[in-house]
């Protein structure tokens, strides 16, 4: 742990913001491999950055919190329920409805995190499903407000900044959201390694030890679970946005479980390794799901279990530590 | 006054299928402290092989229930040996969560791969179908089948706990694992031993609650959740938690489902919310801090 919460953090002041400029650098690329090579594809793209915003929400608090959560896409939910619903309502410009899924993402936040984060262990876990399960349960009980098991349909968004318009290609859809994902991830890598960040991981680590150095655990917790709601709202709205239909779905417990093999199996408690995570599983999933959901089922059984007996830290880790031999042996020469 | 009536016995009988399956979960978190999110895989695996033992061998429907226990509990040992032995009494929940969530997800698609994804009934014998004339009322067989199978439960695991040697040993193990290592308890063939006693409740439990909890290709993850809630609002290890929080969240259901369709499975949680929120180790659990 050590080890690695030393990697973070730079050994000098270097201009600022150059490290996050690589990152960025990094997704943008990759973004524009996909714009170039599957055109036809960029509906389910969008729909993968979406959910990239939700593990990403998730490891602040399962990677960099010790958080154990299976709810945590009630966050989610409400913020895409919030965005259609504002957008049904007669809201369209697409960056007002990212602002209030980002805020009804923050509240839920907010509020589950106040819950969650009293305990540890079991009654925690428990707490994070009953939450889930019971936005769930809401979302599908107020139809007159959600649709109920229909889904909320009719979302149509309009003009991004008044002049790009959502095609039926989405590309602007895509693009849209990359943009979204290059600020986010930028603001997010400053974040974690901002003094509060890193006390976050201290308390991860050790929350005893946290304590008796004096800092106070629980209003850390839940305002670290507010951020996440935060991220989990501004990729819940987006979802919103670009599919412009609001499901059942993405209030699920599938939805959540989902999520967290995705942070496990990219490595939580590293950025790029819920990013790898997202993008991994949901290409496979698009794949093998496709020819057989069962199969892809016993796949995704099986490498969860092999992923937890030989690899518990997630496939980032064996990359992050060439990364650092090949840093340290270029600083030593 | 007859919808109340209702109620109550639709209300136990759920109850008791709950408490069935979970105490058998309850038992392993207490000794072993697994979050196994899988026991509702294993439920799955009973209810299928009764299915297939009834459908297709045409046995009596007791050796179907005999059948699928042993079956199940067969099937679980590579699990055991492979897999849970490596998180037993590991602190970390969420290593055990996702382990067991791959177990589920593997055994879904392996059993829906050999049994084909489709519901599997499991026909009940003449004698448990129609309803029962008890005086003053009828009430359909099925369901007190299914109320005494609960009781006779609990007076067994009751009796096994408290006044056999295996009983002893398996609540030193509870207390001090390590304690009772030194003083000559096998500790590894009790852990062996209650995960199959788990297993085959959990079996069991499928089975006979078929007509309650049907037998589905997603059942395993639908009911993944209620099995943990009971468990741990009853409290890990103990049988009264289990049994009276199973009763308490049975009776929330029906009752929300009867008098409130819209909100049945919100006031469910919210219980469970409440409940938690006051007991973090449940209604009968102890913290093993």
């Amino acid at each position: 742990m050590t080890a690695i919460a030393a990697i973070q953090v730079p050994p000098t002041r270097s201009i600022p913001l150059v490290r996050e400029a690589g990152g960025a650098l990094a997704i943008i690329v990759l973004g524009a491999i996909g714009y170039y090579l599957f055109p036809d594809d960029l509906a389910f793209l969008t729909r993968l950055i979406g959910i990239s915003f939700l593990v990403l929400s998730l490891d602040l608090v399962t990677g960099y919190c010790g958080i154990a959560t299976l709810g945590h896409a009630a966050q989610f939910g409400v913020a895409a329920y919030a965005a259609g619903i504002a957008c049904v309502r007669g809201i369209t410009d697409p960056i007002a409805l990212l602002m209030i899924g980002t805020f009804a993402g923050t509240l839920m936040g907010l509020i589950s995190g106040a819950l969650i984060t009293r305990f540890r262990g079991l009654p925690q876990l428990v707490l994070s499903i009953a939450v889930g399960q019971l936005i769930a349960a809401l979302a599908n009980k107020l139809s007159w407000l959600t649709g109920g098991s229909d889904g909320l349909s009719g979302i149509t968004p309009g003009k991004v900044f008044g002049i790009y318009n959502f095609d039926m290609y989405s590309r602007t859809a895509y693009l849209f959201s990359l943009a979204v994902l290059v600020i986010v991830f930028v603001a997010l890598s400053r974040f974690v390694r901002s003094p509060f960040g890193l006390l976050c991981r201290g308390i991860k680590d050790d929350d005893l030890r946290a304590k008796m150095i004096g800092v106070s655990v629980y209003p850390r917790l839940v305002l670290m679970y507010g951020v996440s709601g935060a991220v989990a709202g501004v990729g819940g709205a987006l979802t919103a946005i670009s599919t412009g239909v609001v499901g059942l779905d993405s209030v699920s417990f599938e939805r959540s479980a989902e999520v967290l093999v995705m942070l496990v199996l990219g490595g939580a408690g590293h950025l790029w390794g819920a990013l790898a995570g997202a993008l991994i599983f949901q290409v496979f999933e698009h794949i093998v799901s496709a020819a057989n959901p069962f199969h892809w089922m016993t796949l995704v059984g099986l490498l969860l279990i092999l992923i937890v007996v030989f690899a518990p830290r997630g496939l980032i880790e064996p990359v992050l530590s060439l990364v650092a031999r090949f840093t340290r042996k270029g600083r030593a020469s | 006054m007859r919808t109340v009536f209702s109620i109550l016995i639709d209300a136990i009988a759920y109850g008791m299928v709950l408490f069935i399956i979970s105490i058998g979960l309850s038992i392993m978190m207490g000794l072993m402290r697994v979050v196994n999110l899988a026991h509702g895989a294993f439920a799955m695996i009973g209810g299928y092989l009764a299915s297939y033992a009834i459908r297709d061998l045409h046995v009596n429907y007791g050796i179907a229930i005999l059948m699928a226990v042993i079956g199940t509990i067969i099937v679980s040992v590579p699990f055991e040996v492979l897999l849970y032995r490596r998180i037993y009494r590991k602190s970390d929940p969420l290593i055990q969560v996702l382990m067991t969530i791959g177990i589920t997800f593997f055994i879904i698609g392996v059993v829906n791969f050999i049994f084909g994804p489709s519901l599997k009934s499991i026909p009940l014998p003449a004698t448990l179908s129609g309803p029962l004339d008890i005086g003053f009322r009828s009430l359909p067989t099925h369901r007190l089948f299914v109320i005494a199978c609960g009781i006779v439960t609990a007076l067994a695991l009751w009796l096994l706990i408290e006044k056999t040697e295996f009983g002893i040993k398996l609540r030193a193990s509870v207390d001090h694992s390590g304690m009772a290592d030194a003083l000559g308890i096998r500790t590894e063939i009790i852990y062996a031993v209650t995960f199959a006693l788990a297993i085959g409740l959990g079996a069991f439990g499928g089975v006979v609650g078929a007509e309650i909890l049907p037998v589905e290709p997603f059942y395993a993850l639908r009911y993944m959740v209620t099995f943990l809630v009971v468990v741990s609002v009853g409290g890990a290890g103990s049988i009264l938690g289990a049994l009276s929080a199973s009763l308490l969240l049975g009776l929330a259901d029906t009752t929300g489902k009867y008098l409130a369709p819209e909100f049945g499975e919100f006031f469910f949680y919210l219980t469970v919310i409440c409940i938690v929120f006051l007991f973090p180790h449940g209604l009968f659990g102890r913290s093993h801090a």
